[in-house]
């Protein structure tokens, strides 16, 4: 029998609060898990089940008009000041004034915390170096050299290259990994005995996610700290969790171990989220029957040789710079109910490409042929916006964010009424029936209609803006990261319907995403973008089985997995371009 | 799909203006200050009955006649007391040997007062003639000074009420005609970009490093002393108008900036709308509360400038009445020892100031009422 080893933050029946126009909101409601030494726990839950909360109620850096109302957090400190304290020293963090010095001696030193989203957790006027030496010195009296000696050291421990050269660079020269990782060596600073991380990976790519996670690892087996690990990805969870606890609606619906949690889950909450996930990252089989059913038809859309350059100004007064090849000499075809999906990271210029072929950019270079209904071929690259309009009838766009995509100040029914209104399809009493008939072919109720968009959940907001999409009956709609900002049980209902609106009116799809496991449920076929260019293309089982290209093995080997059991099988690659 | 019940179902169909009246109202002071605003903008629309006085009735006998405390209860001669406001009456003393007056209380004569008694009749707006005021002395003739008589003996009380009208004024189409300009010229900046953008902006940046008081006295100093007191009013607003453009072109440029980019109006592009649509229908709506808010704190900018102007003798003049006008008289050292509540129409500046930057700061934190969702 193995001896557990010991707790060292004992939650019990924490109760968090905002006080909202209707009274109280219970963002935390009756949370209890233990963290144990060295160990990982996973806290797990989609947007707004409150994993955030709880885990800034610990530090009691919860923003107002939040704070707790009832509970415990018990941090033994015995186990986490390393030697500042002897004997047992057990403090309840719940009880201690916010503001108080007891609490801010814990902060940082005790128990450290990294965000998500690392430019803005760093100053951007102070070098890397001073703000890991500030770290420092909050806590312990040493002085400045020593301080920057400790910050080199620090760097090093996060492998970051050259570190007594880029302990003295900005927040803007690192890239998004390594401003992660400069954030972690800051929260290492004063070894602290445990690490809250709050969704660490998700604002980067999946190659520096698997980096960063397993960096996250090896420190804590260096150093036998605990770990609170955030997150919405059940993959994550697979590849660093020793604990789940999974988190809904403010309340813990179930918590294990990892092994139990995956394969026997016993709550229906958890059942469901593991399902979506297993669902996705293999082809869906309602599309599969479907093409073996109906044949793809002919090529609608042919782009070829499409580039686009940015000019980056350099100020008003120095006009010439390189021009920055977004889309480099990119050529694809798409063929009349077909799904393209486009994969690639950050910065590669798959949004670029999208809003290239819309004309929402001006190209710089290539053609975009597009047989409309009536049978002429065009280059949408050369036409004017005006006459831009008739194609952009046929072809339509699913924007990635459903906050920012649809204006907040209309209703439902102004914003999907508005393209059939200034295209004069529909008017008055037609254009509210139309309006109803696409609100249900999306799956949202009539009544939808006179509320706004703040009423509405991120997934249901995606649907609006596909109602939007499909209300001048286009047959190519262009989805830009469409479920990218949605949970994962939204987003497979998404996609569902999605498939569904594609069987129904006759639709192509050109899918662009960062997520290869939702590119290998919708699409027929795969184009990998790396640097602005397709490195490589074909049939998506092809390609995720099989690659060719250096760079999609990359991709591919950094995907997590949702199987507890797989970590440590595979191999990760990284793909570093030979110039 | 199970919904989060924790959400209230209230919100669902609350317009942009419903959502930021609830944000603005949990900005108490904020309410305070809407609330005084309204009642100085009352008080500006129905100066003529609310003042007990004509502004301009001289008296020689309450020449710096000092203020008089409002008494609500009155003994009787039977030896009981009855709820009559009045004040006490004041006997003018003159020294025989410096000639220098002085007031002093005199119990035995009081003026009583009633709510809505006649006055002298006024033109009310110059369209027909009202005789009620809103406090007035039960015996006609009699007078009484709330706040204290000026050097002419004139009411301050109803001096101030007439300076509200002005002062408020100037500074509300003061910021009308900026906003039009600053609208028109801030929307072509932002919307279009490029070299429209570059040189607006630099006849703003030129605009902001000339300094502004030296201008305003220059371009009022140039204004001919004869003309009508109306034609000086619109002259005077038009040249604190002319400055006062440049921040609301900012606010303005900077909304159309920030909408350009959000994917809300690349759909509506998409969708085929036209430009005009695009700016009219998409965009302009999410900048109105914005605006309104930079107008709240754009007038008490105007407010203090005509304030300063008329001080220097360079703004309006008599016998127009602005509270710049009143706090003329209180220039000198004579005024502060002799008569202290000569400086009266400045805590009206003050109060009005104040409420509308109380105002103009809970707006604009309430002017995006999508910032922050849900909580």
């Amino acid at each position: 029998m193995v001896i557990a080893p010991p707790p060292v933050i004992e939650i019990r029946n924490l109760v968090t609060e905002f006080a909202t126009r209707h009274g109280p909101f219970r963002a935390v409601d009756d949370v209890s898990f233990t963290l144990h030494r060295g160990k990982t726990l996973c806290l797990v839950g989609e947007s707004g089940s409150g994993k955030s909360v709880t885990a800034r109620s610990i530090l009691q850096i919860v923003d107002p008009p939040g704070r707790i109302i009832s509970g415990e957090v018990k941090l033994h400190r015995h186990h986490t000041a390393r030697g500042a304290s002897q004997g047992d020293n057990i403090v309840d963090l719940a009880a201690l004034d916010p503001r108080s010095a007891a609490i801010r001696a814990i902060r940082g030193r005790d128990i450290a915390m990294i965000f998500q989203e690392p430019m803005s957790s760093l100053s951007p006027v102070h070098t890397i170096g001073d703000q890991i030496g500030e770290a420092i010195r909050l806590h312990e009296s040493v002085s400045r050299k020593e301080a920057r000696a400790r910050a080199i050291e620090l760097l090093r421990k996060v492998e970051i290259a050259n570190p007594d050269k880029t302990v003295d660079r900005y927040p803007f020269e690192y890239s998004g990994g390594m401003r992660q990782r400069a954030m972690i060596a800051m929260a290492l600073a004063c070894s602290p005995g445990v690490l809250i991380a709050d969704e660490p990976t998700t604002a980067l790519d999946v190659t520096t996610q698997a980096e960063i996670l397993a960096l996250i690892r090896k420190l804590q087996d260096d150093d036998g700290m605990s770990v609170l690990f955030i997150t919405h990805d059940m993959g994550v969870v697979a590849e660093i969790a020793d604990e789940v606890a999974v988190m809904r609606f403010g309340k813990i619906v179930e918590q294990g171990d990892t092994l139990s949690i995956f394969e026997k889950p016993q709550h229906d909450y958890t059942k469901m989220l593991l399902g979506s996930v297993k669902q996705l990252d293999r082809p869906s089989e309602r599309r599969l029957k479907r093409r073996a059913e109906k044949p793809l038809g002919d090529v609608l859309l042919k782009v070829s040789g499409l580039t686009k350059a940015f000019h980056i100004d350099r100020g008003a007064f120095f006009k010439k710079t390189d021009p920055l090849l977004a889309v480099n000499e990119v050529s694809l075809s798409l063929r009349a109910g077909e799904n393209l999906g486009i994969v690639g990271e950050s910065g590669s210029g798959k949004s670029t490409l999208g809003r290239c072929i819309l004309r929402v950019y001006d190209t710089s270079a290539g053609t975009v042929d597009y047989t409309a209904k009536d049978g002429v071929t065009r280059n949408l690259a050369a036409l004017s916006e005006t006459q831009l309009r008739a194609a952009r009838r046929e072809l339509r766009m699913v924007f990635q964010d459903p906050m920012s995509s649809l204006n907040p100040r209309m209703t439902v029914a102004q914003i999907i009424g508005e393209p059939m209104l200034v295209n004069g399809l529909y008017q008055g009493r037609a254009l509210t029936d139309r309006v109803g008939e696409l609100l249900e072919l999306v799956g949202l109720p009539k009544s939808a209609m006179e509320r706004y968009p703040h009423a509405f959940s991120g997934g249901q907001r995606q649907r609006i803006g596909i109602a939007r999409a499909i209300a001048l009956d286009p047959r190519i709609i262009i989805a830009d990261e469409a479920t990218s900002a949605l949970d994962v049980s939204i987003r497979t209902q998404v996609l569902d319907l999605l498939l569904d609106l594609q069987e129904r009116l006759d639709l192509s799809f050109i899918f662009i995403s960062h997520d290869i496991a939702v590119i290998r449920y919708f699409c027929d076929r795969i184009a990998v973008m790396y640097k602005g260019r397709i490195v490589e293309s074909g049939p998506t089982e092809q390609v995720c089985t099989d690659p060719q290209h250096p760079y999609t093995q990359a991709l591919l080997s950094a995907v997590p997995h949702p199987d507890p059991r797989m970590r440590g099988t595979r191999i990760r690659t990284r793909y570093r371009e030979t110039s | 799909m199970t919904l989060d019940t924790r959400q209230h179902p209230s919100t669902d169909q609350a317009s942009q203006w419903r959502l930021m009246w609830w944000a603005f109202r949990r900005h108490r002071l904020a309410v305070f200050g809407l609330f005084l605003v309204a009642l100085l903008y009352f008080i500006a629309a129905f100066a003529e009955v609310l003042a007990p006085y004509d502004p301009d009735q001289s008296n020689a006998r309450a020449i710096n006649h000092p203020p008089q405390a409002l008494h609500l209860i009155k003994a009787t001669p039977d030896g009981g007391w009855t709820i009559q406001p009045h004040v006490i009456g004041m006997a003018l003393k003159r020294d025989p040997i410096t000639l220098a007056t002085t007031f002093t209380a005199d119990p035995a004569r009081t003026v009583d007062i009633t709510l809505f008694g006649k006055g002298t009749p006024v033109k009310m707006w110059g369209l027909f003639t009202i005789e009620r005021r809103l406090l007035a002395a039960k015996v006609p003739g009699e007078r009484f000074y709330l706040i204290g008589a000026d050097r002419l003996g004139r009411d301050m009380l109803s001096r101030i009420i007439a300076g509200t009208r002005i002062s408020m004024s100037i500074g509300l189409i003061g910021v009308l005609m900026s906003l039009v300009l600053g609208i028109f010229l801030g929307g072509v900046s932002g919307y279009f970009g490029g070299w429209i953008d570059a040189s607006v902006q630099r006849i703003v940046e030129f605009k902001l490093a000339m300094p502004t008081i030296p201008i305003w006295l220059g371009l009022s100093a140039a204004l001919p002393q004869d003309w009508p007191p109306t034609w000086r009013y619109f002259a005077i607003t038009v040249i604190l108008s002319l400055i006062g453009w440049t921040e609301l072109a900012r606010v303005v440029r900077g909304r159309f900036l920030a909408l350009r980019t959000e994917d809300f109006v690349t759909a509506a592009r998409l969708d085929g709308c036209s430009q005009l649509r695009i700016i009219f229908r998409h965009m302009l709506p999410s900048m109105v509360s914005h605006i309104i808010a930079s107008v709240s704190l754009a007038i008490p900018m105007m407010i203090i400038a005509e304030t300063s102007l008329s001080f220097l003798g360079l703004g309006l003049l008599p016998p127009t009445i602005s509270w710049g006008v009143l706090l003329k008289e209180a220039q000198n050292v004579r005024s502060i020892a002799e008569a202290p509540w000569l400086f009266s129409p400045g805590v009206a500046v003050c109060v009005a100031v104040l409420a509308l930057n109380f105002l103009g700061d809970g707006l604009r934190d309430a002017a995006d009422p999508y910032a922050q969702e849900g909580r």
